[in-house]
């Protein structure tokens, strides 16, 4: 991909490529509020806006990474404020599920940022892109994962250090 | 391999079972059992032949002898139902039997190597399994979790199954031996440490003798966890990754298992492909990932997707983490109680939100 991602900088610094998923009624009018407000923010950050945050399956941000994201931001209506009533709800379960597992397979959290920007909150657009590339500038490209989508098939691994690791969880 | 004669206990009382009473309008204290839709007298014995020695009345009444293969017999030979789904001798250990005719009833067995959640069968998918008519199945405390689970999402009725619990001490991790044996910290499935439903209550017979708690394995699922979760993420990502690489993508953990009901599989669908269907790396993580995530709120720790897993991955650390999430943050415990909403799908306007900005 040619869009400025992944070490695409200038003198080679590493420029994180960051995925927002967004909803169409606040958020991404919040972003377009912060657009025509002349804020100024990274623009390390592709948006792919949908109806809801509650249309906003794990998997939007799984395909993400492996397509080379190095951050996701999913950002819809603040609770109460829903368009469909109740989807910032379903969803801010989903998410807090999907955080912790993601986490558990070893993903790391401060890779994905989960907020609520209403479509006045501009400026607190600005501020979630900013601090989300800081964040990921400082960890750093997702090697792991770009290393594990290269991966030639068929080299698996035999998994005897699981042994090793619950013996001592034993002990 | 004989159970031992066990006052039957009925378990459920009609006034908990609201679907017993509208399908049946007789007396419903004396008969909360009855799964056919008829009126049929049910105080003649329909099986006169066996009368002098299994007199089973069916008032469910404590002081009655009932034991797992009695009162199978007694439902076939009453024609109540039309198959028992249970567990057999086999050569390699434990296998599920479906019984049709009562005289095959002495057959049935329930000891720790019964590993294998019957209540897969209960996929309203399983059309073969729906054409054998009513059907009784014999559940452990987990697999009447399972039977929740599907009560929750309507795949069921609770009128159209007979249940047929049985006590439960815990069974063997690997159980495909062929003669029960006792279980030691070192032989019992570190999942069924502290289970919190060995006499299952979502039934209409539990049989069999109280049991002895499950013995404590030399490392618990929780301490499994722990000790993946206190691995610098890095750590856990290699740990995980090379889990994953030996998946072969057999989809035998989604086929086993008693809650996925899907009529089409998001890992089945091809436009657009989330998940890559190829043994790689890249869609191993997705799949496994989606599993255990959609798994999540209706896994009920049965450990069936990794005793069939080919590959020996350890999906049941996934589905503990995130039943401890499910704990912690919804006061979410899998129970057999269908009444209980599921946490995903459900929620609070108060829902912890800490991790959103």
């Amino acid at each position: 991909m040619s869009d400025g991602g992944n070490g695409g900088g200038k003198g080679g610094e590493f420029e994180p490529r960051i995925t927002a998923f967004v909803c169409n009624w606040c958020t991404y009018t919040g972003a377009d509020l912060a657009g025509t407000s002349r804020l100024h923010m990274a623009s390390n950050v592709r948006i792919i806006r949908l109806p809801c945050t509650g249309r906003i399956d794990p998997l939007f941000i799984v395909k993400a990474f492996e397509r080379g994201a190095d951050g996701v931001i999913v950002s819809g209506c603040h609770p109460a404020d829903c368009h469909y009533t109740a989807g910032n709800y379903h969803a801010r379960r989903r998410f807090a599920l999907f955080r912790e597992l993601a986490s558990f397979i070893g993903i790391d959290p401060g890779r994905m940022t989960f907020s609520w920007v209403s479509a006045s909150e501009g400026a607190k657009w600005r501020d979630v892109v900013d601090d989300t590339v800081a964040r990921v500038r400082a960890l750093g490209p997702f090697e792991a994962y770009r290393r594990l989508v290269d991966q030639p098939a068929g080299t698996g691994e035999s998994y005897a250090s699981i042994e090793g690791l619950f013996e001592e969880a034993a002990r | 391999m004989t159970e031992p004669r066990e006052p039957m206990t009925d378990a459920k009382d009609a006034t908990t079972e609201p679907q017993d009473v509208t399908t049946e309008p007789q007396d419903v204290t004396t008969e909360p059992q009855d799964v056919t839709t008829e009126p049929q007298d049910v105080t003649t014995d329909a099986s006169p032949a066996r009368s002098d020695t299994h007199n089973y009345p069916e008032t469910g009444a404590h002081d009655e002898p009932g034991d797992l293969q009695g009162v199978a017999r007694r439902l076939l030979a009453e024609a109540k139902i039309d198959v028992v789904i249970g567990w057999e001798d086999g050569r390699r250990g434990a296998r599920p039997v479906f019984i049709t005719a009562a005289d095959d009833a002495d057959r049935l067995i329930f000891d720790a190597r019964c590993v294998h959640d019957l209540v897969s069968y209960l996929n309203p998918r399983r059309t073969q399994v729906a054409a054998l008519g009513r059907v009784a199945v014999v559940v452990k405390g987990c697999d009447a979790k399972a039977v929740a689970g599907l009560l929750r999402e309507g795949q069921v009725k609770r009128d159209e199954v007979v249940l047929i619990g049985v006590r439960c001490g815990g069974v063997l991790e690997v159980a495909d031996l062929p003669e029960a044996v006792a279980l030691t910290a070192d032989n019992v499935s570190p999942r069924c440490f502290r289970c919190d439903n060995r006499e299952p209550s979502l039934v209409d017979y539990l049989v069999g003798d109280p049991r002895d708690e499950p013995p404590r394995p030399p490392a618990t699922v929780d301490e499994r966890v722990a000790a993946l979760d206190a691995l610098p993420v890095e750590e856990r990502w290699e740990f995980w990754a090379e889990q994953f690489s030996s998946c072969v993508r057999c989809y035998a953990c989604r086929q086993v298992c008693p809650l996925c009901v899907c009529e089409r599989c998001v890992a089945d669908k091809s436009v657009p492909q989330w998940i890559e269907t190829a043994s790689h790396p890249r869609g191993n993580l997705s799949w496994n990932l989606t599993r255990a995530l959609h798994l999540a709120g209706r896994c009920v720790e049965c450990g069936e997707c990794e005793r069939v897993c080919p590959a020996g991955l350890p999906l049941t650390l996934l589905n503990r983490k995130l039943a401890q999430v499910l704990r912690e943050r919804f006061a979410y415990v899998a129970t057999d109680d269908p009444e209980v909403p599921a946490p995903v799908g459900d929620y609070r306007l108060d829902d912890a939100e800490e991790f959103i900005r």
